[in-house]
């Protein structure tokens, strides 16, 4: 077949029905996948609160910062009623490999960055002043992640005092779960 | 030309990370370990071989002018089709890779190989030339991403070859890649002119 003239009429024509056959394509693999990967991710969040709270008793509450280093953050913390940290985990990031990526790790039990067991609300990297080793190289992501802790504990204390009567609940953009 | 020679042309003569120099943004981007940059090379690697597929089936009926247009719909469908897919059915591979996916769209590898061979080349030899080119890149990015993450942390795919208390970090960090892959570069010529 001899290859088509550059006319008006053949790349309109060429170029919508490209566009129009990706479309098609995208809409229909979107259609099919959709479903699945809804169900993966409660799944994984699901499996994500069970493992914040490490088996005590707490709230587990999802957290969203939009200024990581490569874009929002989403973490899933587990506190205990006095604002203790049970666990976390991270949900969602874009940060970099190798480096801000390393947040899962870093803030764990007995590793360098270990939050668990302090209480949340005020923690700070160590160059703001705060008790936090920062992750090597990473303080924005470090400190986007401290950002999610310290609301995760906003949001616990705003609810808890709303079940008292104290101030009525705040319409938080993030769910508590 | 063979399939064969179509095939070897991608890992060495025109390796395109060392020689074309092509793709560099996600070579520098994403070859802090080892690791990272095995999987960047492989998912460039399965996209590279289905749009070279794909453009060298309906090159003749894309008219001259608008190729490019009609190459990037196809090449960000295909890429967005791919995340799709492992996002539903392999989402152990979406932890580790999902970051790099959306990045295959603007590597110019892809729409090089579009433009400057499956363009004009049967189906066959386009899809060898996307397998060359693909190893080519991975290898290359494989190698570069080991290189930083020895130097960097002293590992080499997570294995500690010397603690990571001697290695430089800048090696890990953004000014490490074009250092490390500029003397990768060097080898690499010094050796092909040998």
């Amino acid at each position: 077949m001899k290859k088509l003239e550059s006319t008006w009429y053949n790349m309109a024509l060429v170029l919508t029905g490209i566009a129009v056959v990706a479309g098609a394509a995208l809409g229909y693999v979107n259609s099919v996948t959709a479903p699945t990967i809804e169900a993966i991710k409660a799944q994984q969040e699901k499996e994500a609160e069970q493992q914040v709270l490490n088996g005590q008793e707490g709230t587990a509450i999802k957290i969203t910062d939009p200024k990581g280093f490569g874009g929002a953050l989403t973490v899933m913390v587990g506190l205990a009623p006095d604002g203790k940290i049970l666990g976390y985990k991270v949900l969602e990031s874009s940060e970099t490999p190798g480096l801000g990526a390393k947040a899962q790790d870093w803030f764990q039990k007995g590793q360098k960055g270990d939050i668990i067991g302090k209480t949340a609300g005020n923690l700070t990297v160590s160059k703001d002043g705060g008790e936090v080793d920062a992750i090597t190289a990473s303080t924005i992501t470090s400190r986007a992640f401290l950002r999610c802790i310290n609301e995760a504990y906003k949001t616990l204390s705003e609810n808890s005092d709303a079940q008292s009567g104290a101030s009525p609940q705040a319409g938080e953009p993030n769910n508590n779960i | 030309m063979n399939n064969m020679k179509v095939l070897l042309n991608g890992i060495i003569k025109e390796n395109p990370t060392f020689v074309l120099l092509l793709g560099m943004c996600p070579t520098l981007g994403t070859t802090s370990s080892a690791i990272n940059g095995m999987s960047m090379g492989l998912a460039t690697m399965a996209v590279l071989i289905f749009s070279n597929l794909i453009i060298s089936l309906i090159k003749n009926l894309i008219p001259d002018k608008v190729r490019i247009p009609s190459f990037i719909v196809v090449i960000a469908s295909l890429v967005t089709i791919l995340q799709m897919l492992i996002k539903a059915y392999a989402p152990e591979v979406d932890k580790s890779l999902g970051l790099f996916i959306p990045l295959i769209v603007v590597n110019c590898i892809i729409l090089g190989r579009a433009e400057a061979f499956a363009a004009k080349n049967g189906v066959v030899s386009s899809i060898c030339d996307g397998i060359g080119m693909g190893i080519g890149f991975t290898l290359a990015l494989t190698l570069l991403g080991a290189v930083r993450e020895l130097l960097g942390t002293g590992k080499v795919f997570n294995t500690t070859l010397f603690p990571e208390e001697y290695g430089a970090l800048v090696f890990v960090l953004a000014p490490g890649a074009f250092i490390a892959l500029g003397y990768l570069i060097a080898i690499f010529n010094k050796i092909k002119k040998a």
